[in-house]
Order: C-alpha cells, then sequence, then structure tokens
C-alpha cells in the first residue's frame, strides 16, 4: 500500500497502528508516512478513525500496537511533549482556546518559553504577525477576549497560533476541519499559506469533508475506512467522483430544485428589515430557504430572533411553531452530562409522554428509529453524548430537531463536521420533509448547500441585501450579491 | 463484587458512610446505651433539613447562579402564620397548613418575579425578599408566642412504628421528589436547563415557566417546613429558621448534588442532613465547647467535600 520513500525524507513515520477502544477497533493497522514539503488529505466518513490517527500522530494517544519513527528514527516513548519538541502543531477540530483569555494570553498558554518580562508583548507580536501572513485583512485585535470573537476568529486565531514559530521550528501541522467554520474567502486564504507554506518545506495534514479543497490542496490523499487505511495515492489520480467512491458512498445527483411561482399564503415564519434597513424575511409553507453571505454578517442573530419570535418560554405550545438545529454544539446545542439518548429525546418530551410522565418504551423507540435512519455510530445510545465525535454529535442534533412536529425547522450552519454521506441522507430527508409541507431556513457557509434551497436572502453587514429564487440561485449570483452592501 | 463497586460509585453513598462512621463513634463513646435515643433524634431533626434540602437541590439544579437564600425567612413566616390562624383549635389543622402553603407559592413567585422583572442575581433577589418575608413575620408575631394545637404537637413529636412522624413525611416528600426528577418532563427541564440555559431555550423549553415551578416548590418546601418545625418545637420563634440557610446548601452539596447544576440526588440529601446532625452530636457528647464544635464541624464538611469532589471528577467525567 505504502510507497517506498527514503527513510531520511519522512518527517513522522506511524507503522501498523492498532487501538481499540471496547470491542470498537479506532484503528486496524494503520501505517502512513509524512514526508518534508508535501500536504496530505485525509478523508473518510465520521467515525473513520481520522480524529483518532491525528491523535496518534501529535502524541495524545499511544497505540496498543504499532510504531513511531521520527527522522527515521524508532521513538521508544512517543508523548504530546516529544511531538511538539519535534515540531507537530495541532489545529482541533474542537476550538481548544481558553474563551476567558486574550488572544495574546492564549498563545501564551500554547508557548511555554514565552515567559519572564514583556511576554504579553513578544507574544502579541508573534501571533500578529501570524495573523496578518495568513489572512490579511483581518480584523482581530490581539487584546480581544477569545469568548467575544465570532467562532471564525476564533478558528482563525487558532490556526494563527499553531503556524507561530516560538522556540522550535514548525514541521508538521494537523489541521482537522479548519475551513468548516471559515467562510469561502477565508478558507481560500488559508488554503494559499498552506501552499506557501508546504513549498518553503513544511508538512501539512488536512483534514476536511469539503472535497473540492482537498483535491486542490494536497499532494496525497489518504482515504479511511472503519479504522483502515483503503487509498492512498497522489491527488491527481483522484476525481471527486473517485474518492467519494473509495469512502464508500454512492454518488447522487443533485435533486430537482422546486420553484413555487406566485405565492400568495401567509407566511410560516416573518420578520421585518433587521434595523430598518434591507428586504424583511418571509418564509412559506414547505419551502427551503437558505442564508448567504461571508461568515458572520448577521445570519445566526437571525435566526436566533425568529427562533425566540415564535417560541415561549412560561408555558410550551402544544404544537411547536419552530424548531432549532444549534451550529455552535457546546453553546446552544449540546447537554453535556446526559446520555445520547437524552439528548436526542428532549425536543420531543411532550409528545412522548402521558400526563407529565415520560415513558421510557416510546422514547427508546424513537431514539432507535432516528439512530439507523441517519446512522449514529454508537454501540449504546445510553453512552454519553460527549463520547461521540463531533459529526454524530451534529445529527444528534439533527434528528433532535426533525423528530418534533414543528412546522419550520431554522438550522445555523449544522452541516459542520459531517461526512458526505450523512450529509447526502440528510438533504434527502430535507427535500422529502419539504415536499410534505415543512419550511426549513438554512443558514450554511458551503455554497453547495446554498445552491440546494429554493430561495436565498444574501446578507451582508448584519441586513438582507439580496434576495434570489429559483434558478437564480448560483453560486456567482450569491458572491456578487455578498458584495453589494459593502459597495453601496 | 460488581454490586458493591456500581455502590460506591454512586455520589450519594459517601455521606451514607461519612453517617455510618460518626454513628458507630458516637454509640461507643456512651457505651450503647443511647443507640435508639441518638438514630431517634437524628432522624427527628435530619427531617426537617431534609424538607428544605430537598427544595433547595431543584433551585440549585438549574445552574451556576441559582440558590434560595428566602428559606429561613419563609420558614419562619410560615411557622408564625399558621400557629396564628391555627389559635390552638385542632379543627383548624388543615386550614392551617393550607395557609402555609399559600404563603410558600406567594413567596416563591415573589422571588422569581425579581429575579425577571429587575433582571437581578437570584442571591440578590432572594436575600432581599427574606428581609421583606422577615419583617413581615416580625409584624405579625409582635412578641406572642402561640402554643400549637394539641393534636398536631402530639403529631409531630410522636413516632410510628418506633419511626419519628416527622421523618416518615420528610420520606414521603423524598420519594415524590425523586419521582418528580426521574420520571416527569418536569424534572427532565429542570435538568436541562441546569446543563445550559441557552440550548434549553433553542430546544423548545419554557425555561421562565420551570423556573418560577422551581422557586415555587422550594419555598413551600420550606414553609411546610416551617409549619412542622413550629408545631414540633411547642411554639414558632421568630429565629426559628435561621440556622436552616446554611445547612440547606450544605446538606444539597455534600449530598453530591452537582453545584453547577443539571445534576441532582435525592438520596444523598438524607445521608447529608443525617450526618450533619450527628457531627454536631458527636462533638457535644464528647464535651467540646460551641467554638470547638463550629471549628471541627467545618473541618469535617470541607473534608467531605473534598473526598465527594475528588470521587466525582474521576468517575463520572
Amino acid at each position: 500500500m505504502m510507497t517506498v520513500v527514503e527513510p531520511q525524507d519522512a518527517v513522522i513515520e506511524v507503522t501498523d497502528a492498532r487501538i481499540s477502544f471496547g470491542a470498537v477497533k479506532a484503528l486496524d493497522g494503520v501505517t502512513v508516512t509524512i514526508r518534508a514539503g508535501e500536504c496530505i488529505g485525509l478523508v473518510g466518513h465520521n467515525g473513520a478513525g481520522k480524529s483518532t490517527i491525528v491523535n496518534v500522530i501529535n502524541g495524545g494517544l499511544t497505540p496498543h500496537e504499532g510504531r513511531i519513527t521520527l527522522d527515521g528514527k524508532p521513538v521508544e516513548k512517543y508523548s504530546v511533549k516529544v511531538a511538539r519538541d519535534h515540531g507537530v502543531r495541532c489545529v482541533f477540530q474542537e476550538l481548544s482556546l481558553c474563551p476567558n483569555l486574550t488572544v495574546t494570553e492564549n498563545t501564551r498558554v500554547m508557548y511555554h518559553s514565552l515567559k519572564g518580562w514583556g511576554w504579553r508583548k513578544r507574544a502579541s507580536a508573534v501571533v500578529r504577525a501570524k495573523l496578518d501572513d495568513i489572512f490579511p485583512g483581518h480584523h482581530i485585535p490581539a487584546t480581544a477576549l477569545v469568548g467575544d470573537l465570532t467562532i471564525a476568529e476564533r478558528q482563525m486565531v487558532e490556526i494563527a497560533t499553531a503556524f507561530s514559530e516560538v522556540a522550535q521550528k514548525v514541521r508538521l501541522i494537523i489541521l482537522d476541519e479548519p475551513t468548516s467554520s471559515l467562510d469561502a474567502g477565508l478558507a481560500a486564504q488559508l488554503l494559499n499559506y498552506v501552499r506557501t507554506f508546504v513549498k518553503a518545506g513544511g508538512s501539512v495534514i488536512f483534514i476536511s469533508h469539503i472535497l473540492g479543497e482537498i483535491l486542490s490542496t494536497c499532494d496525497r490523499i489518504v482515504v479511511m475506512k472503519d479504522g483502515k487505511v483503503v487509498a492512498c495515492r497522489p491527488s491527481s489520480e483522484f476525481t471527486e467522483h473517485s474518492l467519494v467512491e473509495s469512502m464508500g458512498s454512492v454518488v447522487k445527483g443533485p435533486s430537482a430544485r422546486i420553484v413555487r411561482i406566485a405565492i400568495n399564503d401567509e407566511p410560516v415564519l416573518s420578520a421585518a428589515k433587521r434595523r430598518g434597513q434591507g428586504l424583511p424575511f418571509r418564509a412559506h409553507k414547505g419551502e427551503i430557504i437558505g442564508l448567504a453571505g461571508l461568515g458572520g454578517h448577521g445570519q445566526t442573530e437571525t435566526l436566533i430572533d425568529l427562533y425566540l419570535k415564535h417560541s415561549r418560554s412560561w408555558l410550551r405550545e402544544r404544537t411547536p411553531r419552530v424548531t432549532f438545529v444549534a451550529g455552535d454544539r457546546t453553546l446552544n446545542g449540546v447537554f453535556p452530562l446526559w446520555s445520547i439518548q437524552k439528548n436526542l429525546s428532549v425536543g420531543n418530551l411532550p409528545d412522548l409522554s402521558s400526563k407529565g410522565f415520560v415513558s421510557q418504551t416510546r422514547e427508546a423507540e424513537l431514539v432507535q428509529s432516528w439512530k439507523s435512519r441517519i446512522e449514529i455510530r454508537t454501540k449504546d445510545v445510553e453512552n454519553r453524548i460527549l463520547s461521540l465525535s463531533g459529526g454524530n454529535q451534529q445529527k444528534v442534533l439533527f434528528a433532535r430537531a426533525l423528530a418534533t412536529r414543528a412546522a419550520a425547522v431554522l438550522m445555523d450552519d449544522p452541516m459542520r463536521g459531517v461526512d458526505v454521506g450523512t450529509k447526502q441522507e440528510v438533504y434527502s430527508i430535507l427535500r422529502s420533509e419539504a415536499e410534505n409541507g415543512r419550511t426549513f431556513v438554512w443558514y450554511s457557509t458551503e455554497m453547495d448547500e446554498i445552491c440546494l434551497c429554493d430561495r436565498v436572502y444574501v446578507f451582508n453587514n448584519g441586513i438582507i441585501v439580496a434576495e434570489l429564487s429559483g434558478d437564480d440561485v448560483t453560486e456567482k449570483n450569491v458572491l456578487a450579491a455578498s458584495f453589494i452592501g459593502a459597495a453601496a | 463484587m460488581t454490586a458493591i463497586k456500581l455502590l460506591f460509585r454512586k455520589p450519594w453513598i459517601w455521606s451514607f458512610v461519612a453517617t455510618a462512621i460518626v454513628w458507630f463513634i458516637t454509640i461507643m463513646f456512651t457505651g450503647g446505651a443511647s443507640t435508639i435515643g441518638l438514630s431517634q433524634a437524628a432522624l427527628t431533626f435530619a427531617a426537617f433539613s431534609i424538607i428544605v434540602g430537598i427544595g433547595q437541590m431543584f433551585v440549585i439544579t438549574l445552574g451556576p447562579g441559582n440558590i434560595d437564600l428566602s428559606v429561613p425567612a419563609t420558614m419562619t413566616l410560615a411557622g408564625t402564620v399558621a400557629l396564628k390562624v391555627m389559635n390552638v383549635d385542632n379543627s383548624m389543622v388543615v386550614p392551617g397548613l393550607l395557609i402555609a402553603i399559600g404563603i410558600g407559592i406567594a413567596i416563591g413567585i415573589g422571588n422569581y418575579g425579581l429575579i425577571k422583572l429587575l433582571r437581578i442575581p437570584p442571591i440578590i433577589a432572594t436575600l432581599s425578599m427574606s428581609f421583606i418575608v422577615q419583617s413581615t413575620a416580625i409584624w405579625t408575631n409582635r412578641g406572642l408566642r402561640i402554643k400549637p394545637p394539641s393534636a398536631l404537637a402530639d403529631f409531630t413529636t410522636s413516632s410510628t412504628l418506633g419511626i419519628p412522624n416527622v421523618a416518615l413525611i420528610a420520606l414521603g416528600l423524598s420519594i415524590l421528589a425523586y419521582i418528580l426528577l426521574q420520571k416527569t418532563i418536569y424534572g427532565r427541564w429542570v435538568s436541562a436547563i441546569g446543563q445550559s440555559i441557552l440550548a434549553a431555550r433553542m430546544t423548545d423549553i419554557p425555561v421562565d415557566g420551570v423556573r418560577i415551578a422551581t422557586y415555587v416548590l422550594c419555598a413551600v418546601l420550606a414553609s411546610v417546613c416551617g409549619y412542622l418545625l413550629a408545631n414540633f418545637s411547642g411554639g414558632a420563634a421568630l429565629n426559628m429558621g435561621s440556622e436552616y440557610l446554611l445547612m440547606s446548601i450544605a446538606v444539597v452539596v455534600i449530598g453530591g448534588t452537582a453545584v453547577a447544576g443539571g445534576d441532582s440526588n435525592v438520596p444523598g440529601i438524607w445521608g447529608a442532613s443525617l450526618f450533619m446532625f450527628l457531627v454536631v452530636s458527636m462533638l457535644n457528647t464528647y464535651g467540646f465547647d460551641a467554638g470547638i464544635r463550629l471549628i471541627m464541624t467545618g473541618i469535617i464538611i470541607i473534608g467531605v467535600i473534598v473526598l465527594a469532589g475528588g470521587r466525582d471528577s474521576s468517575v463520572k467525567r
């Protein structure tokens, strides 16, 4: 499976790594070689073992079997410290910055050598220089509290911190779905920087569910499935189609968009112009409405306002009017102390109960049916929600919302970290539910998803600047509209 | 073997272990003479802490910042007003109880009203409420000491099958609280709000409705406790609730309920309440004076919390 390489070329080599969690084989004999000056793409479904192999490489997990070689020399005790000393840096999928500290202070947390008098000055210089390098034109002050930044800005800070060179040379950067919370412009900046870094002799492991990025950025692609490497070839030998197939999914063509001409019925949801400017919002029965535009320009706020306006906080309505799928899972999605089952059923408890008592059997039935329908990868739904991978947690939140009887579903960029196969599955669920009369309002940072919508509102600077519908919903039109407000 | 292991993973087990140790040490000192008397006294006095503790537990489970400091004042007002209404008349026992419950409902609504309307933290809202309530109690009491109706006085001080009646009432209320938390929608919602109030609001949970119900529940339990305590001790006193402020919070924390919210624990309240009473009586039997007793109590509480805290992080997370 592996190409023969000169040992001195390999920055790090993992041979025949095996890890199992109970009966689940997370890694089943994985061999990966990372050479200097190459970008490796790592793709596979949620739970294929991508995060596990990444954790082996950064020293967080010790494989139960297998060898790790650094620069051709076998290492006895590999750990996070050895990895860091060797120049391995990791940008995590679950953001790992401390929200109560500033950008500068977070840099200090990552780099212990930034100590003594004047560390603040040095740390802020380091992180600012890197942010300017990677994301020219960003507006992130080094003195800002991380908790006050948007999710995209936090991701940018995390990336810049990882690329910063403080004590040792940075040799290998692991990017675990870095673009999922960035909009198209920022993602392009990052990918450019990755190419520069690789040209200068650095190595990158790049994980993404957006296959176009993988194909355009990486030199070599490793495809994983069920804890094994199923393909490892130069990216020029792959197409988007063959990549999806090697991951084990069937490629489906985009489903036909339903264009509703002359809608006269009462809107299901509506909102006035935001801040008295731009266009008002309305959504009719059975529509899939996209909220587009650059990330963080008021889409999430619009969704939350819509939700709060159409739901009650003193007494629950018998039939809820709206339901919400969170994008920022830890902020407003997951109940961390609970099991998968309780997390899934919580949105629908009144329907599962009689006289205020929750029926255990009805609850278990509902959860089992959604577990198989949306393929939540777990052996036991009584396991804690946090035992799931990020993408699988997101599936639980999806199921929670879709299981309710609400007439409208609001989605706050919910596909982050969800694999291609599940996305296809969810798209087809959305389509069939919409045909049955449900309304979807969908904020997405991915253009492919926006293009699936019947009608699209484009946001800029907190207001709706354009409305596109039917065949006008194209990448070109959405992008053009995204800059209307900025130009005017 | 596994059964024992499983038992030791329950967060409430430690308060019972501590209780058993203290009980044993005290019995040892008296040479076994006081076994029954000590156990009955422990159950009687623990019953009052259990009743207020359950209410406080529901509030604390609502998440960081939620606490009801008006518990002692509520107990006092409910006790004094109920005794005044009953006026030593055995036929007025039920109306007296209803009056006490009504006072609890009013105070609970008032507490959440302050929190919601003035947007002040619960700690300040319930503290200000407690001043209002305490002043009302002083005004209604006017230094009078009314005796309880004889039937009630007898009932609260006697036992059925060797178990004090008040402990039986506490047991009934505990079972109800357990069912409420584990089996009903309301219990799920309380736990959800305690874990993440934002997520709860975005999951169509009526956050305000659940929270006001919880503050009302806590105040009602406090007033029922005040009603029982006033009858038990032969009359209401203006300071009768004061020791229950710290007590209601301590039994919740020692009993293994998560201080950060979202996870509550009914059996632990029993262990913790018995433990708190037994520690004081143990130090009494050993003849320590009041100052030493308070210091020792403090140290023991801290010790238990440290032990319980260490266990929590290793097993649960």
